[in-house]
């Protein structure tokens, strides 16, 4: 495998030079289809774009943009619409000053480092009426919006106490991001049980946010500097070749492409972990391919949908989990076809963007609704929150279907 | 695993997702072939009015593409319709017919329709959306052409305007007359064809639709609307809109993007691809075949962060032609086809590609691949460059298809007869 990035933070904006008008972006925006308040990305991307100077931004409309990137997977011409519009939107925002509500959402790592210790109480106050209305009154954040549960326990501290099994032969590095630390301790437990069960030895370096919600919120310079923490812990097996799989497909993208593309990080340390970072449906799937995966799978007599969010597309990869299942016995798998579930990260957990985003997701609530599936799988954690809010679906990440054919647990 | 080449498990890697690439991609997973479809992003099909072009001019009008084609092809024996037969033309259009569940697709290679322009001009196309049937001009009786006010691409009374006087010099003079309908739209003055389509999906605007069409419509007129009549439910809207109307009810192409048609048949066949196995991977393009001892392998496909080896028995190549960038011209006219590297026949850097005039018989028109008969790319010498890379849809050279009226044809037998290519090797 070979570093070749065909683009970088200097060649984003000249790639507007493509643009030929076609609207194919515009008619595969989530955003635009549901509502007037944005657009569309080509308006407020390759259009506007030629317009922005030093001057004061005068596009307030993108903010409506949900940064979901699935313009730029659409663009026949290979514009980087939504790069171009996340970079605008920071200027934007930059000059207009920062919602608090935004700063604060924006921040995963702290929010658990408070919420962990104080699991019940957290909890409770999310999950009740009058919390809720409080915070909705003082932080922005819609009532009725999805929010995880602190599981009371990081995943770090279980996987430091974790005793590797002594018959590893190979090692493959884990970054578990925030929401697996400190909502879904559990989905690391697995990973590693599965990897494990694949023969690898998995490290787990202490390692925080790698700022992905500080760039969708147009906080660049916070952005720049957790990512740069984040790959300081992860370049040195990045360096010596080790794969580093990453369960989060939003926070493994972010390593793999917006730092450089988005937020212009440029260093060697990050190249060396763009290029050695896997989605770990993507790494199994790989492994899959080369006959190394093990495939004593038990049958599982389930039927569960598949939902690619519109972050695991940025990937490129197309749909790995799916090879996968096709693995397990008896399992039964929709595919749905919907670009995206609406919540784009911490988008519609927003005051005024949570009707807009219940609106994306509902064609993909239907068919889910419609399947009604044992699980709904999806790589993405908030994906998965948003999908359980708007249909009442149990959803889990991939991982957990391919760990309970492997009866481990 | 750094190094190593992945032997993934698929037979055939489709390069595209027009309407080539979508029909080789369907047809070779339908037969059970692991397909992979890898797309830069959603191809010009979603740009198209969604008819199915045969053969129009050759340059004079043709009545009939089937009977036209095999002289067609004989005169001009580089062109990709020299590959094809009439039979295997006609199967390829039953083809489609049967896996576009959007709507039915009615007329055949046998005879060309006349259907209108958004500025009234008759334009012969063989197989089209039973949505724009009955705006065939060699039938039709006297219409009523109703524009949308909020629509500003569709000018009613050009396209009736034009019609009369486009029908009258061809001999059979169809009347025609406008109407502009103005249904409530929220106070938004200014709404594109894809928003539209979506609003036609709403029972309420129907209606409203409906009441101004059922004042204005008289006689035996039928009713041609801008193609804006519904996306996913655009058979019940169109079907509901004659009903209520009582008239028929016919559809014409908006002049500019996006084609609501267009949007329709892509996603009935990316639709028909999911369902029947197929794997799409959008956003990653071909950075070069992966060969192993001169023999290609694999494509080696630039994803998010890296450039990875897929293997596969076999590739499609659909990526397109100049505009689409399958083809690819440098500053100094140097002709390349960037995903595979093979050898692209066209007017050399110092020779004229362009020539003054906008509408000129360029030579560039026809740059692209030449094939053999089983659709392979030939090198200089007439060989397959590989034996296992076949090409189809606007990526071949030879053709005008803006003149000819010849694309999507193309497209569909090439991507047809390319799936057939690798289904009997595969035996």
């Amino acid at each position: 495998m070979t570093a070749e990035h065909e683009f970088d933070f200097d060649t984003i904006r000249d790639s507007l030079d493509h643009c030929v008008k076609c609207t194919i972006c515009e008619s595969a925006c989530p955003v635009t289809a549901v509502t007037p308040l944005f657009p569309g990305p080509k308006y407020v991307g390759p259009q506007a774009e030629r317009f922005r100077d030093a001057g004061p931004s005068v596009d307030a409309s993108l903010d409506y943009c949900s940064s979901c990137g699935i313009c730029t997977l659409a663009c026949p011409q290979g514009v980087h619409v939504a790069e171009i519009n996340s970079r605008a939107r920071a200027v934007m925002k930059a000059q207009k000053g920062m919602p608090l509500r935004d700063q604060i959402l924006s921040r995963t790592d702290v929010q658990g480092r408070l919420g962990t210790p104080v699991a019940p109480l957290a909890n409770f106050a999310l999950s009740n009426r009058l919390g809720r209305l409080l915070v909705e009154k003082v932080a922005g954040i819609h009532r009725n919006a999805a929010t995880p549960k602190f599981a009371g326990h990081t995943f770090q501290r279980w996987a430091r106490r974790h005793a590797a099994p002594a018959t590893a032969t190979k090692q493959v590095v884990y970054f578990h991001g925030c929401s697996t630390n400190y909502f879904e301790p559990e989905l690391g437990k697995m990973t590693v049980a599965v990897l494990e069960h694949n023969g690898f030895r998995v490290v787990v370096p202490p390692q925080g946010c790698c700022g992905l919600p500080l760039q969708s919120n147009g906080i660049f310079d916070a952005g720049r500097s957790y990512v740069r923490r984040l790959v300081g812990h992860l370049a040195p097996y990045a360096q010596r070749g080790d794969v580093i799989v990453a369960t989060s497909t939003s926070c493994g993208l972010m390593l793999k492409r917006e730092a450089i593309e988005i937020l212009g990080v440029q260093d060697e340390d990050l190249r060396a972990v763009s290029t050695q970072t896997f989605d770990i449906c993507e790494f199994l799937s790989d492994l899959s391919a080369a006959g190394e995966l093990k495939t004593d799978f038990r049958p599982v007599p389930l039927t569960v949908t598949y939902h690619a969010p519109c972050q695991q597309q940025g990937h490129n990869i197309g749909k790995p989990a799916l090879d996968l299942f096709a693995l397990i016995p008896e399992l039964k798998v929709i595919e749905l076809d919907r670009a995206c579930c609406g919540i784009a990260g911490t988008y519609g957990l927003k005051r005024e963007k949570y009707d807009i985003a219940m609106k994306v997701g509902s064609g993909l609530f239907g068919d889910i609704r419609a399947a009604q599936p044992d699980l709904a799988t999806c790589d993405s954690e908030t994906c998965r929150w948003q999908i359980a809010h708007g249909t009442g679906a149990t959803s889990v990440h991939p991982v957990e279907v391919l760990y309970r054919a492997y009866g481990l647990g | 695993m750094s190094e190593q080449l992945h032997t993934s498990p698929v037979d055939v890697i489709v390069l595209g997702a027009g309407m080539a690439g979508l029909v080789a991609a369907v047809r070779l997973a339908e037969a059970g072939l692991r397909v992979t479809t890898v797309a830069k992003g959603y191809g010009s099909l979603r740009l198209s009015p969604a008819t199915i072009d045969i053969l129009g001019y050759r340059p004079d009008p043709v009545d009939s593409p089937a009977r036209a084609l095999p002289g067609f092809a004989a005169a001009h024996p580089e062109h990709p319709y020299a590959q094809i037969s009439p039979a295997l033309l006609a199967e390829a259009v039953q083809w489609l017919k049967e896996h576009v569940e959007t709507y039915a697709y009615v007329g055949d290679p046998d005879a060309n329709m006349l259907l209108s322009t958004a500025i009234g001009v008759p334009r012969p196309s063989a197989v089209v959306p039973e949505t724009m049937a009955a705006g065939d001009l060699r039938s039709a009786g006297p219409l009523l052409i109703a524009g949308i006010g909020v629509l500003k691409d569709f000018h009613p009374s050009l396209v009736a305007e034009n019609l009369e006087a486009a029908t009258a010099a061809r001999g059979r003079a169809v009347r025609a007359r406008p109407v502009l309908l103005n249904p409530p739209t929220d106070g938004d003055a200014d709404v594109g064809a894809l928003a539209l389509a979506r609003r036609f999906e709403d029972a309420a605007f129907r209606a409203a639709v409906v009441a101004e069409l059922r004042a204005a419509v008289t006689g035996e007129e039928a009713i041609g609307l801008p193609a804006v009549l519904g996306l996913d439910q655009a058979r019940s809207v169109w079907a509901e809109l004659q009903q209520a109307t009582g008239r028929p009810v016919f559809e014409i192409p908006t002049p500019v993007p996006p084609s609501v048609p267009g949007l329709r048949l892509a996603r009935a066949l990316q639709d028909r691809l999911r369902r029947v196995g197929g794997r799409f991977v959008l956003g990653a393009e071909a950075a070069g075949p992966e060969l192993r001892n001169s023999e290609l392998v694999g494509v080696r496909i630039r994803a998010a962060a890296r450039v990875t080896p897929r293997t596969c028995r076999w590739v499609v190549l659909a990526t397109g032609g100049l505009s689409a960038g399958g083809i690819g011209v440098d500053a100094t006219g140097a002709l390349s086809e960037p995903a595979l590297g093979l050898p692209v026949h066209g007017p050399s850097p110092g020779e004229t590609g362009f020539l003054p005039g906008y509408l000129g018989d360029h030579p560039m028109e026809t740059a692209g691949l030449r094939v053999d008969s089983s659709l392979r790319p030939v090198g200089p010498d007439g060989e397959p460059v590989y034996p296992n890379v076949y090409a189809a849809g606007a990526v071949i050279g030879g053709a005008r298809p803006w003149r000819e009226k010849s694309g999507d044809g193309i497209s569909l037998s090439t991507g047809y007869l390319a799936a057939e290519a690798i289904l009997k090797e595969a035996g």
